[in-house]
């Protein structure tokens, strides 16, 4: 039976990392991810969970501690943010061509300086390319079951590679929601065993992490990116399955009130809910607005992009992060580039917001709405806007 | 004593963990110190290799020299990683899982992985007491990236990033004391070998990896190409170092020093630098203040070991 339960969003993705039975978590503390690893670090002491916990000396090392632990066929967890992420991205980038399914909660938050502890992507986007499946999400339900999800489909043997799930610091990690609770035999069902297929072992010597010579690195990285863009059959199969199993539905992009409107507002994380209570203001008002939702970041869901905006005219492209001397924020430059060689586009209005925790309210999604119709109408001398900015 | 010379050598397998066909350069003091230590070992080991020499001389892909499971990832997280399988193998066996008896980690890096960039992780590892053991394998500078200057360089030497010249001696600092840092970690076991003393190496290696907790043995690697010096006289390089007192060999065991190979007299350390030309510049003057040095340094180590002895006695 399925228990609804008023839970801190970071309590209860460390209680569904407890259920996925991970053998190993290593961590340092960074916040807002604190209380995720605390809460494992407690049901690790209490004996609740069976797994050893190494509290590590920095996040270069926690992440360094997962990649041997999950390179030794354990299953691996690690939650870090903002300069953690960037202090561990050298190791990062390694998981991935390695083939470790590592799964990291990564409580999005501004990158220094000036020092902010709250909310940004800007942690997110500094990793984009090191090769990891990414999720994003929107609340603590959708954390709580992605860290499930992750768990399945890094592990996947069509996959093996590591799983980040970003979820917004404070703006979810630190808020109490209701939130549907599997139960242990649900988990036990959706999560086969891990069963890494060569691990350290004595009875089976493989060398890992050899060095590449120019003969054949390009293959390497080559073989990485053809591994990445097939994992997305895997997860969409396993979001699928959830489905079945939870009766929730994740979809690479997610759609709500978008067909055939002509103005859509893309957003990609928690600000999307307050998003979505503008919209339905909006459409009540008689406006042809909708929304649509990035939830996989990587590998970047094109086609279903693609079909999500085909009939509308506007695209107003939400971004918590910049590209400094850039074209765009950072998801309105992969939309943009997505939608180049389609011969029927949208135009697209790059908006960054909320960046260090500001806060961005319903009318001011529908200022954005109306100012980037403005925008799409008669053009700007900014290559992207930057919404509620004191100049 | 003769007798022994040639029986002992017949206790050493004949089976290689470290197979032979590397890329290492000629008369590689390294590649031999990591043969030895690891002829020292069953194979059930697992071993995780900093970035340096080591790594790149018995790893290229397709090949290996290898015939243990080995893991390389970066240069400085070496003793990071090892944490992890250490944990991972811990958190398996008890939840059931099927895997060889006595596994165990031993994870190793050059001096610059050691003593350098890789310190804080090697520091966490040893705090947090993971069972296994750390080899530093030191050519006293980066000899992999070509001759420049680590923490555990010798003072006067001249590398590519402390060249001699008009106004530089060479290497300005005294090499780092990674021994007794290692040792001030409180750790079960520290001890010192050179592949001139391959007897003493492999017993000092086997006995770090049989201990219950953290080990660390420091090895002097002698690197002809790094140290200027005939790539035949490796061996003879390495015994002058403890023979000059230069690199004393000893043990830490539960904190209790006592010294391997003791030296009643020590030879001048004009023996040791004259072979090699990295110290070719030094002034009399230099080589002087060096002599005082390792002497003042051989005496603390002395003075430890007989320390330890007391304090073994009145424990005893």
């Amino acid at each position: 039976m399925t228990i609804k339960t008023g839970i801190e969003v970071s309590i209860a993705l460390a209680d569904a990392v407890k259920m996925c039975n991970p053998d190993v978590v290593a961590a340092y503390p960074i916040t807002p991810q604190t209380h995720i690893v605390e809460h494992l670090a407690e049901l690790v002491a209490n004996g609740e969970l069976d797994a050893e916990y190494v509290p590590v000396e920095s996040e270069h090392s926690a992440m360094s501690a997962c990649l041997g632990s999950a390179a030794a066929g354990a299953r691996t967890f690690t939650a870090t943010a903002s300069q953690g992420l960037a202090l561990m991205n050298e190791v990062v980038y390694v998981a991935a061509p390695m083939r470790l399914p590592i799964i990291m909660a990564v409580a999005n938050r501004a990158l220094s300086a000036p020092l902010s502890i709250w909310a940004d992507h800007s942690d997110m986007m500094s990793v984009r390319d090191t090769g990891w499946i990414q999720i994003v999400v929107e609340n603590g339900q959708q954390a709580l079951d992605n860290t499930i999800i992750a768990f399945r489909v890094g592990e996947d043997q069509r996959v093996l590679l590591p799983v980040m799930v970003h979820l917004d610091g404070f703006n979810l990690t630190h808020v109490i929601e209701p939130i549907i609770f599997p139960t242990q035999e649900e988990v036990d069902k959706y999560l086969p065993k891990n069963r890494f297929p060569l691990p350290l072992n004595p009875d089976r010597p493989v060398a890992m992490g050899d060095f590449g010579p120019p003969a054949i690195f390009m293959e390497t990285k080559w073989a990485q990116q053809v591994n990445l863009v097939n994992s997305k059959k895997v997860i969409l199969q396993a979001w699928d399955e959830f489905d079945k199993a939870f009766g929730r539905k994740y979809m690479p992009v997610e759609k709500y009130h978008s067909d055939g409107a002509k103005v859509l507002l893309m957003t990609m994380g928690s600000s999307g809910e307050t998003a979505s209570v503008a919209i339905d203001e909006m459409r009540a008002a008689g406006l042809d607005v909708g929304q649509i939702r990035l939830r996989l970041w990587r590998p970047f869901p094109f086609e279903e992009l693609r079909e999500a905006v085909k009939d509308a005219d506007v695209l107003i492209v939400i971004d918590r992060a910049m590209s400094f001397g850039g074209p765009a924020g950072p998801v309105a430059s992969e939309v943009k580039s997505a939608l180049y060689n389609q011969a029927k586009k949208p135009k697209v209005v790059s908006y960054i917001i909320s960046l260090g925790g500001r806060d961005t309210t319903i009318d001011g999604y529908k200022d954005i709405v109306k100012k980037g119709m403005e925008i799409a109408a008669k053009g700007s001398r900014n290559e992207f806007e930057i919404y509620g900015v004191r100049e | 004593m003769e007798k022994y010379a040639i029986y002992v050598p017949r206790l050493v397998k004949k089976e290689e963990n470290f197979a032979p066909g590397h890329r290492a350069c000629i008369g590689c003091g390294e590649a031999l110190a990591i043969r030895q230590a690891f002829k020292a070992l069953d194979n059930n080991v697992i071993v995780v290799n900093a970035t340096g020499c080591a790594e790149i001389f018995s790893s290229q892909l397709p090949l290996t020299s290898w015939q243990l499971p080995w893991i390389h990832t970066l240069f400085e997280n070496t003793a990071a990683v090892a944490s992890g399988i250490e944990a991972a193998y811990k958190a398996m066996r008890r939840k059931g899982a099927q895997l060889p008896e006595n596994t165990k980690v031993v994870a190793i890096g050059g001096d610059g992985g050691t003593s350098d960039i890789g310190l804080q992780a090697l520091s966490g590892a040893l705090e947090r007491g993971h069972d296994f053991t750390y080899i530093c394998f030191d050519n006293e500078a980066y000899m992999n990236t070509g001759v420049q200057r680590s923490s555990s360089t010798p003072f006067g030497a001249s590398t590519t990033t402390s060249p001699a010249g008009k106004n530089s001696i060479g290497q300005f600092s005294w090499k780092k004391n990674m021994p007794a840092i290692a040792a001030a970690h409180n750790i079960p076991y520290v001890a010192t070998a050179t592949h001139g003393y391959p007897f003493d190496l492999m017993a000092k290696v086997a006995k770090a990896v049989a201990t219950k907790g953290p080990a660390y043995v420091h090895i002097l690697s002698v690197c002809p190409t790094g140290w200027r010096s005939p790539t035949d006289t490796i061996n003879r390089q390495s015994r002058l170092a403890v023979q000059t007192g230069v690199f004393p060999l000893f043990e830490v065991e539960n904190g209790v020093y006592k010294m391997s190979v003791d030296m009643p007299v020590l030879r001048p350390v004009t023996d040791y630098l004259k072979g090699q030309g990295r110290f070719r510049h030094l002034t009399e003057d230099t080589i002087a203040l060096i002599q005082q040095r390792v002497e003042l340094e051989y005496r603390k180590i002395l003075e430890n070991v007989k320390h330890g002895s007391k304090a073994a006695k009145t424990q005893g």
